[in-house]
């Protein structure tokens, strides 16, 4: 028995902010001072509070130390682990009240928040299966198996009104329906899990992988039990080399327990799982196209019908779900599907987790029911945005969403809303922008990735995305005219409606919804040949501000085109007619006279 | 994609080579053996020239125009060798609207490459990435196993002046 646990967090976001070297630094002081069999250190996943990397949380009390250093690792274990007196310097400021140190839950990030898919993250340690034995984990498999039908396990999944977390929203109860009654003869079905997580800025799915890696593996065996597969997969991003290390000892793990393999739980019922890692394709994450890259192809997508649920991998009846899908799945068969029905909206039920980015305080995870409004997790959860700066939009969907203007700060988050509104739920990345950022440009940053990602496959995708993309272009270097925002609208359209794949079907809706929301933005770029956020380099004049200026001379002479004029110890001035906006004069003015606008 | 067959002489060693057939007599009979192969053989030898392409496809009896099609799809396979130092920049939203475009181009303009490229004497690699879920630490760069967050373009010398082998 220990007294003291500390908790760690490993995942990514931490271990990039360098919490293995904090956990090497622990072990050696705890052993300094005679505590290692009292104090138990243990590596968990992502407690959602990336921005304030590396974490650390120790129990029984539940001290919340925030961006914690090698040289303060002495520090907390004298005072804390051995004496018994919290750091209060190094405690997250959030929890410091007047009467001592208030619960992590009482805090803004927290309180808000509901934590179905993610929780585990962040409480065991994820390479450990007794860990997550131990918080019910296999419960779920082991009910399903001795006391379900597979038809009932379906029937609970279509009930609990569960939709497809990885962006299109499609019940996956039905979704599993499909595939086990489709083909009802079929000698081979498979269970496939889409851990490719491409949308940049998101990584819900990395942290379920890397802090709780079984519920993905106890959700896939009962989706093969629910449909009649023996086999399945899990295609997961080579970018993610926690994830990927964690998941083959989940799997090692749970073979060596019986829980993957022959006659699990002594019912007969065979399953296994296999490991396969992308390599850096986008649209794998689309259906179709990863089934074929699992079969060793280049990752196209093909023509649906035939769907999956009838034709999928190695031409048999197969189901994908998300990540974040099956980790709601466990759940779900222990509490009922009326307990997941009684979160989130109408259409939308359940939570769903968000990627903080962007202009954000509390950059991070967040867990929220469905249905709570883009203000709450921005202003009370994400902690607003920085430096006093004002909201402008937020991005949901990815490549495949929009932007979402402050006019719908109030709209409850939920797949239909998002949809009305122009843009989608998508996996879950919600990046925030604020006044500094342009939409022309972000919409430009969108193609440009839809241009680099199309596979080529279909003629509107390949070719339409980059004559989009060079429209656009053209914008924010203040060539385009009226006519072209037209055109642009109607490319749009075109390839939404003839794109073989989701993947340009909606890769202009990043175009589409900024054009509707912030036109004035495009029409400034296009008329006024001006860019009010201050972005786009070609359409912004360099000025030097007379006042700042000592006229030292050493901006006329770094100017490679000779566009500024002055003499010493006058205020220099910029020829805008011969300036060619490299930037130079910036870098070297010690006074911080040069501005543009 | 813009790949073309690497300039570079092809010196894989007899080791290399051994290890390459460990490798595939190992998955050959699994369903879909391609892409793991391709990714193990990568790592042995560094990237993956048409040579090393041929052995596999000879091998596994597949077409060779096949593999150099898998090859190409995918932007994590490389036909040229990568520089003794691969600096990533990670262009994902998150990191974009913070900013990380000016720290690719000022990379590029110190080492005189741009994407995709690698430095005539070997030493660095430069590529952009779309989001190693470092969000939090946005705008962030990685030189091979190494992770730099919260940058700003002014931090980019000191971390070149950190790699002088």
């Amino acid at each position: 028995m220990y007294r003291s646990h500390v908790l760690v967090c490993g995942g990514t976001g931490c271990t990039s902010s360098g919490s293995q070297k904090i956990i090497d630094t622990l072990h050696e002081e705890i052993d300094k001072n005679g505590l290692s069999s009292e104090v138990q250190v243990v590596k968990t996943g992502c407690f959602g509070l990336c921005a304030l990397g590396p974490i650390m949380i120790i129990y029984p009390e539940g001290t919340f130390y925030s961006m914690v250093k090698p040289e303060d690792i002495p520090e907390i274990v004298e005072e804390h682990l051995l004496k018994g007196r919290i750091v209060s310097r190094l405690v997250y400021k959030e929890t410091v009240t007047e009467n001592g140190i208030k619960s992590l839950n009482d805090t803004n990030f927290y309180k808000k928040q509901h934590r179905v898919a993610l929780r585990n993250c962040g409480v065991i340690n994820p390479e450990n299966i007794e860990e997550y034995i131990g918080t019910g984990g296999y419960e779920a498999l082991g009910k399903v198996l001795t006391e379900m039908t597979p038809e009932e396990v379906i029937q609970v999944v279509l009930d609990s009104g569960l939709r497809g977390r990885g962006g299109a929203g499609f019940p996956t109860g039905r979704k599993w329906m499909l595939a086990r009654n489709i083909v009802p003869d079929a000698d081979q079905k498979y269970v496939c899990c889409n851990a490719d997580e491409g949308d940049p800025g998101a990584f819900m799915d990395r942290s379920v992988l890397e802090g709780d890696p079984h519920v993905v593996l106890e959700a896939m065996a009962i989706a093969g039990y629910a449909i009649g597969a023996n086999q399945g997969y899990i295609y997961v991003r080579a970018e993610y080399p926690i994830a990927v290390k964690r998941l083959q000892i989940a799997i090692d793990q749970a073979r060596e327990y019986g829980l993957l393999g022959k006659d699990i739980f002594g019912t007969g019922f065979d399953f296994d799982i296999g490991l396969r890692l992308g390599a850096g394709a986008f649209v794998c994450g689309e259906e179709t196209a990863l089934m074929t890259s699992i079969e060793g192809n280049r990752g196209e997508p093909r023509p649906r019908p035939p769907f999956p649920a009838e034709k999928g991998l190695f031409q048999k009846p197969s189901v994908l779900n998300n990540v974040e899908t099956y980790a709601n799945i466990p759940q779900i068969i222990l509490n009922g599907a009326e307990w997941f029905a009684s979160m989130g909206t109408e259409k939308s039920k359940g939570t769903k987790v968000f990627a903080l980015g962007g202009k954000i305080n509390n950059t991070g995870l967040v867990e929220v029911p469905m249905g709570t409004t883009l203000r709450t997790v921005i202003e009370e959860i994400g902690g607003g945005i920085p430096n006093g700066k004002k909201f402008k939009a937020a991005q949901t969907g990815g490549p495949s969403g929009g932007c979402i203007p402050a006019e719908h700060y109030d709209i409850p988050i939920d797949y239909d809303n998002l949809i009305s509104i122009g843009s989608m739920m998508g996996s879950g990345g919600l990046i925030v922008m604020d006044e500094d950022n342009c939409m022309v440009d972000i919409a430009k940053f969108f193609l440009q990735f839809t241009v680099d990602e199309s596979c080529g496959k279909c003629t509107p995708c390949r070719v339409g995305t980059k004559r989009l993309y060079e429209m656009l272009d053209k914008i924010t270097k203040g060539t385009a005219t009226l006519e072209d925002l037209d055109k642009i609208e109607k490319l749009c359209y075109y390839i939404k409606d003839n794109s073989l794949c989701g993947l340009g079907q909606t890769a202009p809706n990043p175009v589409l919804s900024t054009l509707r929301y912030f036109k004035d933005e495009y029409i400034a770029h296009v008329v006024d040949k001006k860019c009010p956020a201050g972005v786009c380099k070609s359409l912004l004049q360099y000025y030097i501000d007379a006042d700042k200026c000592r006229g030292c001379t050493l901006c006329a002479r770094q100017c490679p085109a000779n566009a500024i004029e002055g003499t010493v110890k006058n205020p220099h001035v910029i020829d805008p007619d011969k300036c060619i906006k490299c930037g130079a004069c910036i870098e070297k003015c010690k006074f911080g006279a040069i501005f543009k606008k | 994609m813009g790949k073309t067959t690497s300039t570079i002489p092809f010196n894989g060693s007899a080791e290399q080579e051994a290890k390459l057939m460990e490798v595939i007599a190992e998955h050959k009979s699994d369903k879909g053996a391609l892409m793991p192969i391709l990714q193990q053989a990568q790592e042995i030898y560094g990237y993956l020239p048409i040579e090393v392409q041929e052995i596999i496809a000879k091998e596994m009896d597949i077409p060779l125009e096949k593999i150099y099609g898998v090859v190409t799809f995918y932007s994590q396979f490389s036909l040229n060798p990568k520089g003794k130092y691969t600096i990533s920049v990670c262009l994902g939203t998150a990191c974009y609207v913070k900013g990380s475009g000016d720290i690719f181009n000022k990379l590029s303009e110190i080492l005189g490459i741009k994407g995709g490229e690698t430095t005539p004497d070997g030493k660095f690699s430069l590529v952009d990435c779309r989001c190693i879920g470092a969000c939090g630490l946005a705008p962030v760069l990685t030189v091979n196993e190494d992770v730099y967050g919260r940058l700003t373009v002014d931090d980019v010398a000191d971390i070149l002046a950190k790699y002088t082998d």
